[in-house]
């Protein structure tokens, strides 16, 4: 029973992180929050809920779909509407309870296209998600009155009707409101994975013939389970729709789908929470690199490949295989291999990085009439010196990296080796 | 009194080619049946057919004198008959207790909820757990059952296939590829839990064979050319000449 005690405070943990953390880029000086970092921590918990609700599909019961975003979308759209209609007609209805509705408009959709979709698994039920997510995204330029066409639908969350008597005109009560919510959905959808629906799920992935001849219908198994996804990404959709006050068509695009599968894959789609870390470290990604760099799209791309081919399991997945090195105690004769790998790993990464920035300089910065710095270093992508290094770096980066990687997994092999044999003898 | 399982003139054909070319067999309640017949006799296939898995090309089968030849496997099941595979069907990224319990599940009138928590369903759990010391793997409960031994994957999927209640059982191959003492072992594990119920199996080993079933069939080419206890199947002109006069040599 040790895990779960653990697994208890790690819900403690992160709870008290995300209660905290607003107030440590809190400007006392000016007694304001900072209202870029509310707006990227919000995004990030509303992001955790989605990339679950997608994982709840992909991980659990095996569905790849790449029209997730239409479910989050519908739950944003129903959400707007919801708010104007409970503004305009007076209606007593609290703030803190609108994701519900947002969350029944996700199942609602959920049931309408889960009844297409799930009739097929693997590959073609991809491809009919692709289909109906192109379908939903054209529908959203064509039916003004419920899309609003281009200009998508506004709203404004302030309906003057709240649990705890908040305005929900300051980000920091909204954020509070998008923590609460993210708690909940995220214990749900945990909760869920240990239910029958939950495990037939799982049941269905590994051997959809199998759990037929133990009862189950795996159609069923698979329309259930996309319809509950569908909540989940309806209340992601009606959070995005309170923290932003507008839906647009984004909300239900293809990019906005391809967002959910990158947060989960690169978290790892094997566990449940895989797309936690995902969604934190991508949203990290859309709202500092962006401030950084223009190719941020590209490097978010790149990091996907690398995870796909050389961590399959994503990060969790990275941290999970370390566990029977950890548990023989060690750990510790790691860090020098990973030293020696973080050193020419860095510099390949430089090398890349130097030679995207360049040319991305040469062929957008330098006609808008952008100067190339680092630092006070002024940078002068004419001239040949930065573009040899950029390749130099990048070509004995590599190498490098190709030998020390080799010693590495000498030692990484001779230690998973022992502990097999350890873990054996101890059993 | 009606057989447990009836086929009528089933017949199969993929194409032009005829697989199942007419059987005809009951199996009465609580008989212990074994098929053999020399490979691609349509062993497999008919089990296919019985189970749900194909369709049948013409013909009927009845369960308790009840059609299933139009019903979808998991509408056959819920009826009462559930099946093992030839090559091992488990869920092999769950644990051992997760298997025998999602073999459960459905039986027990859980269908699709999520709203009940396995962890919190006290009978179902015993029950597993009660059915996982029946097969003797109570050790290897909370391992992945992918990492279990190739027997004791074996042993897992009969778990599955009768922790339902079903009261008609289909094994295929149920021994194929065991070592003598796992052979053994899987015999005594199926008399057990065929007690009192209605068991077809296909089965290659004859020791096994002549010392589990009531009566034996042997199908060839697609037929039923002879049906009866063992005794006389192994005295049988024909069935020698098909079958056991090949495997003696």
């Amino acid at each position: 029973m040790r895990t779960r005690t653990d697994l208890r405070w790690i819900w403690v943990i992160a709870l008290a992180i995300a209660l905290v953390l607003p107030w440590i880029f809190f400007d006392w000086k000016t007694s304001r929050h900072s209202g870029f970092v509310l707006t990227m921590l919000s995004e990030i918990g509303l992001m955790i809920v989605f990339a679950l609700s997608f994982n709840m599909q992909m991980g659990q019961a095996g569905l790849l779909s790449f029209g997730h975003a239409v479910l989050f979308g519908l739950g944003g759209y129903t959400t707007a509407h919801a708010l104007n209609a409970i503004r305009t007609s007076g209606i007593w209805f609290p703030l803190e309870l609108v994701p519900l509705i947002g969350g029944m408009g996700g199942l609602a959709f959920g049931v309408v296209i889960g009844y297409i979709a799930t009739k097929q698994r693997a590959t073609a039920f991809a491809m009919i998600t692709m289909g109906l997510s192109e379908l939903v995204g054209a529908a959203a330029l064509m039916f003004m009155t419920f899309f609003g066409g281009e200009s998508g639908i506004t709203t404004d969350r302030m309906i003057e009707s709240s649990l705890v008597g908040a305005s929900y005109s300051a980000p920091w009560q909204v954020y509070y409101l998008i923590v609460f919510w993210v708690f909940v959905s995220v214990a749900l959808m945990w909760l869920h994975t240990q239910t029958p629906l939950g495990k037939m799920a799982n049941a269905q992935r590994d051997n959809f013939e199998r759990t037929q001849f133990v009862g189950y219908d795996p159609q069923l198994i698979r329309f259930w389970q996309f319809v509950v996804s569908g909540f989940f990404a309806g209340i992601a959709g009606s959070l995005y729709t309170i923290v932003y006050e507008i839906v647009t068509y984004d909300a239900l695009a293809a990019s906005k789908s391809a967002n959910a599968l990158l947060a989960s894959y690169i978290g790892g789609v094997g566990g449940f929470f895989g797309p936690v870390l995902g969604a934190t470290l991508v949203v990290l990604m859309q709202s500092g690199l962006s401030l950084l760099s223009n190719s941020w799209v590209l490097y978010i791309g790149v990091l996907f490949i690398v995870m796909v081919m050389y961590a399959p399991g994503g990060i969790v997945g990275l941290l999970g295989q370390h566990a029977p090195i950890a548990r023989i105690g060690r750990l510790h004769e790691l860090v020098l291999p990973y030293v020696r790998i973080l050193v020419p790993a860095l510099i390949t990464v430089f090398g890349f990085v130097l030679l995207v920035e360049l040319t991305s300089f040469v062929t957008i910065g330098a006609t808008q009439g952008k100067k190339f710095k680092v630092g006070s270093l002024m940078i002068d992508a004419a001239t040949a010196q930065p573009w040899m290094l950029a390749i130099g770096a990048l070509l004995i980066g590599g190498l490098w990296l190709r030998l020390a990687s080799r010693g590495f997994m000498r030692v990484w092999d001779g230690l998973i080796e022992e502990a097999k044999t350890l873990g054996g003898a101890a059993r | 009194m009606t057989a447990a399982l009836s086929l009528a003139d089933v017949r199969k054909q993929f194409g032009e080619t005829k697989i199942i070319r007419g059987v005809s067999l009951d199996i009465a309640k609580g008989e212990r049946h074994a098929i053999i017949g020399p490979n691609g006799a349509g062993k497999t296939t008919l089990f296919n057919l019985i189970s749900g898995r194909f369709p049948i090309t013409s013909g009927s089968i009845s369960l308790n004198g009840e059609r299933i030849d139009t019903l979808a496997p998991h509408e056959i099941n819920r009826r009462g008959l559930s099946r093992s595979f030839q090559i091992t069907s488990i869920f092999p990224n769950m644990t051992v207790f997760e298997n025998i319990r999602c073999g459960l599940l459905w039986s027990r009138g859980y269908r699709y909820t999520s709203f009940r928590l396995l962890g919190r369903q006290k009978a179902l759990n015993a029950e597993s757990e009660a059915l996982l010391e029946r097969l003797n793997l109570q050790s290897r409960r909370d391992l992945i059952a992918g990492l279990l031994s190739y027997a004791e994957q074996r042993a897992l999927e009969i778990g599955i296939t009768i922790a339902g209640g079903a009261e008609v059982i289909l094994l295929d191959e149920p021994t194929a590829g065991m070592s003598n003492t796992e052979t053994e072992y899987a015999v005594n594990l199926i008399r057990t839990v065929s007690e009192g119920k209605t068991l077809l199996m296909v089965e290659h080993d004859m020791s096994v064979v002549f010392g589990l079933a009531d009566r034996v069939s042997v199908v060839v080419y697609g037929e039923v050319i002879a049906s009866d206890v063992p005794a006389a199947i192994r005295s049988n002109m024909a069935v020698q000449e098909a079958y056991l006069g090949a495997e003696a040599q």
